[in-house]
């Protein structure tokens, strides 16, 4: 397929012609025999891996193998936030080559993903939460990462409408990264996959792997498909809330729980929420879409589940938590709430790793934080899986970090599925 | 969800307490780390039929051993954790 590329000038041709000259953005490819690399999985992820398989390591005979269409997973359900303000150094240097990459993503990839780095800011509402607040802004800083301080009179400033005097929640000040914000899910997997597809990448939908193909040493040469069998040298899994599912198939077992994560939005509104604004005496957090709508959520119901969608006592508590933090959203409407299955590790970090099964490489436990981390993930699952070694921002997500004891809890609560 | 308490009928899911997979007990210290490992990270994580315990904590406060579909949220069954068999 011939490449057309998006430009002003393109638009205004095409404004001339009706906008009949369009081509499908991507190829819908029909599986072939083998390839070099098949990635399980056309989520963000997936379809990233595929990418900077092409660009960055010029593997080009690479499928995305999907069961249903692209983008049908979290990676359309999610509330979009990116953000690089992280603690441990695990994870600080990984969330922000995800933020950089996201700062040069639409130029490298040719497609508006509405990228907006309009902030976030996360609320304190006591001395001690103020305190570890200030110890994550000076470790971010010494990663190099934007941190700013605010105190109540600061955050006041940006956000007027808040309840600054809740009898409970005082809000005392505010961790604000001014770099963070928003991107448009739907826009960033069409555009994986149109830049992916460019490069010769298969993305082969409506296609359900169902197990693998291992010679008599156990090595993985392919995958099983509701669409026949197809061969590789390497298998990806990048299957997110079906992580467990997948990795089953090779007989293996992950430090992995499924839950469901809700999210909602409101109705179209004026401009009013500056960027996106976490509660800290419990879990909540809002942004505006420029649509206008208020996308919102919370915690994970909490029991496992593979249903993509959620039950009413934690529609009740977010509602709560909206109104304790500001009282003005009580007036607007709910329009729709949804749900996606996340894979949640028992220490609330991700996995970018070998398996025990040799061809089998896991990308996976992404918990409620893994969109903001797509293009790095992509970027280190590619290297991982073209190199056999782990990309150098990655090193901490290992698969055995469990068993050799170097979990990473960036929460610090222990081992609980409910952690990120 | 609502599940049908033993103890107390059919009850609302915010009353109840959910724990997880209803593991076999905690291993014994010759087992070995490994078996340690597995107990307290690794999870079956079944898409399907699950058992599980979860505790009626705004209720009869008994712990319970539940049945249900991961798929659909259904409860198969729910008895008490009490006459598990181990
Ligand atoms: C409500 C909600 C809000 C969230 N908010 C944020 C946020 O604000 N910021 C943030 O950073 N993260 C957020 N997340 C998390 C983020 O969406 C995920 O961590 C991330 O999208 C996971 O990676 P992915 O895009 O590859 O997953 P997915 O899009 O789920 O991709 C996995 C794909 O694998 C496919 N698949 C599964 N099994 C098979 C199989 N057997 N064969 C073939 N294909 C298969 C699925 O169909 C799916 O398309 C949120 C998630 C939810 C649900
Ligand atoms: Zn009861």
């Amino acid at each position: 397929m011939e490449r057309q590329p998006y430009s002003l000038f393109a638009l205004a041709c095409q404004a001339f012609a009706g906008h009949r000259g369009w081509k499908p953005a991507w190829r819908d490819a029909a599986p072939k025999e083998r390839y070099d690399v098949i990635v399980i999985g056309g989520g963000g992820h997936g379809l990233a891996t595929a990418y900077y398989l092409a660009r960055n390591f010029g593997i080009t005979k690479v499928a995305v193998i999907e069961k249903g269409w692209i983008g049908g997973g979290n990676a359309g359900r999610n509330t979009t936030i990116i953000r690089s303000n992280y603690l441990l150094p695990e994870n600080t240097p990984f969330y922000e080559h995800s933020l950089k990459l996201w700062e040069g993503l639409e130029q490298d990839l040719n497609f508006n993903a509405m990228v907006s780095q309009r902030g976030i800011l996360n609320l304190c509402h006591s001395d001690e939460q103020r305190d570890s607040f200030e110890r994550r802004g000076n470790a971010m800083r010494l990663h190099g990462v934007d941190a700013d301080l605010l105190d109540s009179a600061g955050v006041r400033k940006m956000a007027p409408f808040l309840d600054f005097d809740n009898a409970r929640f005082p809000i005392f000040g505010g961790l604000l990264q001014k770099r963070a914000g928003t991107a448009r899910h739907d826009g960033v997997v069409w555009g994986f996959a149109r830049a992916a597809s460019d490069r010769g990448v298969d993305i082969i939908q409506n296609c359900e792997v169902t197990g693998f193909v291992r010679d008599t040493g156990g090595q993985v040469t392919g995958v099983e498909t509701s669409r026949g069998t197809i061969l590789a040298d390497k298998v990806g899994m990048a299957v997110a809330g079906n992580s467990s599912r997948v990795a089953s198939f090779a007989g293996l077992r992950l430090p992995i729980e499924s839950h469901v994560l809700q999210a909602f939005v409101s109705e179209g509104l004026k401009p009013v929420i500056p960027g996106v604004i976490t509660f800290g005496a419990g879990h909540f957090y809002i942004s505006q879409s420029d649509k206008g709508g208020l996308v919102f959520g919370g915690d994970l119901d909490g029991y496992n589940s593979y249903a993509q969608r959620g039950n009413l006592p934690i529609v009740e508590d977010v509602c709560e938590e909206a109104m304790a933090l500001m009282p003005m959203v009580g007036r607007a409407r709910v329009l729709r709430s949804w749900g996606g299955i996340m894979d949640m590790t028992l220490d609330g970090s991700p996995i970018i790793d070998r398996t025990p099964v040799p061809g089998l490489y896991l990308n996976g436990g992404w918990c409620y934080g893994g969109f903001k981390a797509t293009p790095a993930s992509g970027w280190c699952f590619a290297h991982l899986l073209a190199r056999d070694e782990p990309h150098p921002v990655a090193t901490g997500y290992r698969l055995d970090r469990f068993a050799s004891g170097r979990v990473i809890d960036e929460k610090g609560a222990g081992a609980q599925a409910n952690l990120q | 969800m609502i599940i049908p308490c033993p103890y107390c009928g059919p009850r609302d899911t915010s009353e109840f307490f959910f724990r997880g997979e209803a593991r076999p007990q905690r291993p014994q210290y010759e087992d070995g780390s490994d078996a340690f490992v597995d107990h307290v990270y690794e999870r079956v994580n079944n898409a399907g039929a699950q058992v599980e315990h979860w505790y009626h904590a705004a209720g009869c406060r008994t712990w319970l051993l539940v049945k249900r579909d991961t798929r659909t949220h259904a409860f198969l069954s729910v008895t008490l954790a009490s006459e598990q068999k181990r």
